[in-house]
């Protein structure tokens, strides 16, 4: 068998779906460039905020590969966010080079999570969701006891925002919010574009055939394990430069972005957009953040609203709020329902 | 030398206490196959119970142990009627999103009724002062937690090895399909047995407010350290909860003494080291 009988071609789409697509490009479109306006209608809030929003969101679509592409829950995933913001932190800190800061930290992180991935894609389900959290927490504690390198709890302060450059060809400067702005958007679109690429490839869909029956797919002849790693690596790679693009923003990384709890930002995210519907996790940052800030407006205590939502998500809408707006309605297949053999599960008893 | 014996004790009563945290996690996923990550909450809510009954009604400690015993084992119950039961059929990692559900809900619920700011009630006389050992002043309240440590494990031992009740639970926890045919009420053993998880989480943080701070969000803390023992003992495990307890607790009291620095670090590679090598846990039969 050769490895292209390995790919499985995408079907090709019916008239009716081509009408859906061209319609969500044009949505598209139109939201991409009202994103390019709002430095210019908008305030300063807003525009933080939109950027808050954006790096969630290439964080959330790099963790939904792996979860909702690839059946693969994992709750380490702070750890990369953390080693592509202290990576860049660490870079800008000695080199002010904005390109150089962010290139370093998503390099880090892909580094980790290629080699932690390596271990992690040893277990499936609640055994690989356990090693992932082990090993985030690993990277947290690194960050919080290593003083001398990481600042320990303190974090590390003073990161400058410093000149998107080339030497010798261009050095714009990024030091107001508005410009920085353009940074984070093209990046994240640039991100999010090529991760819709990613899906819709051969590499995606396999991916997914891995996900619906790992027995299927190895009979297939596809590698399993070795695409789980390739998803894992690259949800790290994009939890990475969501990271990276954090410390220019804020000046300061401290700690608590590698613990765990910071972990189930994407998980909520992406759960409440749609873990099946590529625009979930990004429609999910949105609706994180807004319903967070609309909530802190009534309440301090707005993570017991998010508490109600996720309940309420799981009990009833488990596709997300994308599922309303899916016109054909799949018979959604859940991460992992597959049942895999050589499990630990089977011989842990009480 | 005598310092050293020293430091292992007060890694034993550490390790009581980590055994008490993890138990009823090792047991609600041994039968119910369900990873709670809700179950620090449960502690924390157990330690605010016994604050109020305690520190704030004036109730004897005992009695206000047993009263956050009881609330706590009432909301497991209703985690479990309410909402879990209804999703065993779909996915784990669903199960697993909503107990997250809880833990967003119930650190909030915490600082609504009881505030954002720390609790400190005062020791029970009777757990005050210290006794000499090996030439140091060690805490009663130490021997008190490993006295409640190591009767937990005797009555757990002689609740599922030697009892009608047990038996029913370890049935459904081996085969619930079978365990449901020859006429188990396998949704009632579940509930019972989530309730009564909840109950042992409430256990550990009842026990603990006379000397750990009563503050929101102990939980998240507190769940990170349950895993590592179920992990390593094996998830579901009860006995190698039991053991695992006993090694993290006595090294991490060796560790804070040698090595301070990396204690945390090392305590999650031993975790990963141990579901790379042995998932099913050091101690499984």
């Amino acid at each position: 068998m050769t490895v292209r009988d390995a790919h499985p071609s995408p079907p090709p789409l019916s008239r009716a779906e081509r009408g859906v697509t061209s319609r969500a490009a044009i949505l598209v479109a139109i939201l991409v460039f009202a994103l390019f306006l709002l430095p210019w209608v908008a305030g300063k809030y807003p525009v933080y905020l939109a950027m808050q929003i954006l790096i969630l969101a290439v964080f959330s679509v790099g963790f939904n590969l792996l979860f909702g592409y690839t059946g693969l829950l994992s709750f380490g995933q702070a750890g990369f966010f953390a080693v592509g913001a202290y990576g860049c932190a660490k870079i800008l800190l000695a080199v002010p080079n904005l390109l150089l800061g962010i290139a370093g930290g998503v390099v880090a992180a892909g580094v980790a999570a290629f080699l932690l991935g390596i271990l992690s894609v040893r277990h499936t389900r609640i055994y690989f969701s356990m090693l992932t959290l082990a090993f985030g927490m690993m990277i947290f504690s690194i960050a919080w006891k290593w003083r001398d390198y990481t600042g320990g709890d303190d974090g590390l302060v003073g990161i400058p925002r410093a000149p998107l450059e080339i030497p010798g060809l261009l050095s714009i400067s990024v030091a107001a919010m508005d410009r920085y702005y353009y940074v984070v958007l093209v990046l994240s679109l640039l991100a999010i574009a090529a991760m819709h690429r990613l899906v819709h490839s051969p590499l995606g869909l396999t991916l997914q055939a891995v996900r619906d029956s790992e027995t299927r797919a190895q009979f297939a002849g596809v590698p399993v394990r070795k695409y789980r790693l390739v998803a894992f690596t690259i949800a790290g790679l994009y939890a990475g430069l969501a990271g990276a693009l954090l410390p220019p923003l804020e000046n300061t990384v401290t700690p608590p972005i590698a613990h765990w709890t910071m972990s189930a930002e994407p998980v909520l995210a992406t759960l409440m957009g749609g873990i099946h519907s590529f625009a979930g996790p990004i429609v999910g940052s949105l609706l994180f953040f807004v319903i967070k800030d609309v909530a802190m407006r009534f309440t301090e205590y707005w993570l017991i609203v998010f508490g109600v939502i996720v309940v309420a998500m799981v009990m009833r809408f488990p596709n997300g709020v994308m599922s309303f707006f899916e016109h054909r309605q799949r018979p959604a297949p859940i991460p992992g329902t597959v049942r895999t053999e050589g499990e630990g599960g089977k011989s842990a008893r009480t | 030398m005598e310092n050293f014996a020293f430091q292992g004790l007060i890694g034993l009563s550490l390790a009581m206490y980590l055994w008490l945290i993890s138990a009823g996690l090792t047991i609600i996923f041994g039968v119910l196959k369900v990873v709670n990550f809700a179950h620090g909450s449960l502690f924390m809510v157990g330690a605010y119970l016994a604050y109020t009954f305690y520190g704030q009604l004036g109730l004897p400690f005992g009695l206000a142990v047993l009263l956050s015993l009881l609330g706590t084992g009432a909301l497991g119950f209703v985690m479990e009627r309410g909402f879990l039961r209804r999703i065993y059929q779909v996915d784990e990692a669903y199960q697993l999103l909503l107990t997250f559900g809880f833990i967003l809900i119930l650190d909030d619920a915490v600082k609504i009724i009881w505030g954002g700011v720390f609790k400190i009630p005062p020791i029970p006389a009777f757990l005050d002062g210290s006794w000499p050992v090996l030439g140091r002043a060690f805490p009663v309240y130490n021997a008190f937690v490993i006295a409640v440590g190591l009767l937990v494990a005797v009555l757990l031992w002689v609740m599922f090895d030697r009892t009608w009740w047990g038996r029913i639970v370890r049935a459904t926890a081996s085969d619930r399909e079978m365990a449901n045919a020859i006429g188990i009420n396998v949704p009632w053993v579940f509930s019972a047995v989530f309730a009564f998880g909840a109950m042992l989480a409430a256990l550990g943080g009842a026990i603990g407010i006379p000397v750990r701070v009563v503050a929101p969000g102990i939980g998240a803390t507190m769940i990170i350290q349950a895993f590592i023992i179920t992990v390593i003992g094996g998830l579901g495990n009860l006995k190698g909860a039991f053991i695992s307890s006993l090694i993290v607790g006595v090294l991490s009291a060796y560790g804070t003494l040698f090595f301070p620095v990396f204690e945390l670090f090392f305590i999650f590679v031993i975790m990963a080291v141990v579901l790379l090598v042995r998932p099913q846990g050091l101690f499984a039969r």
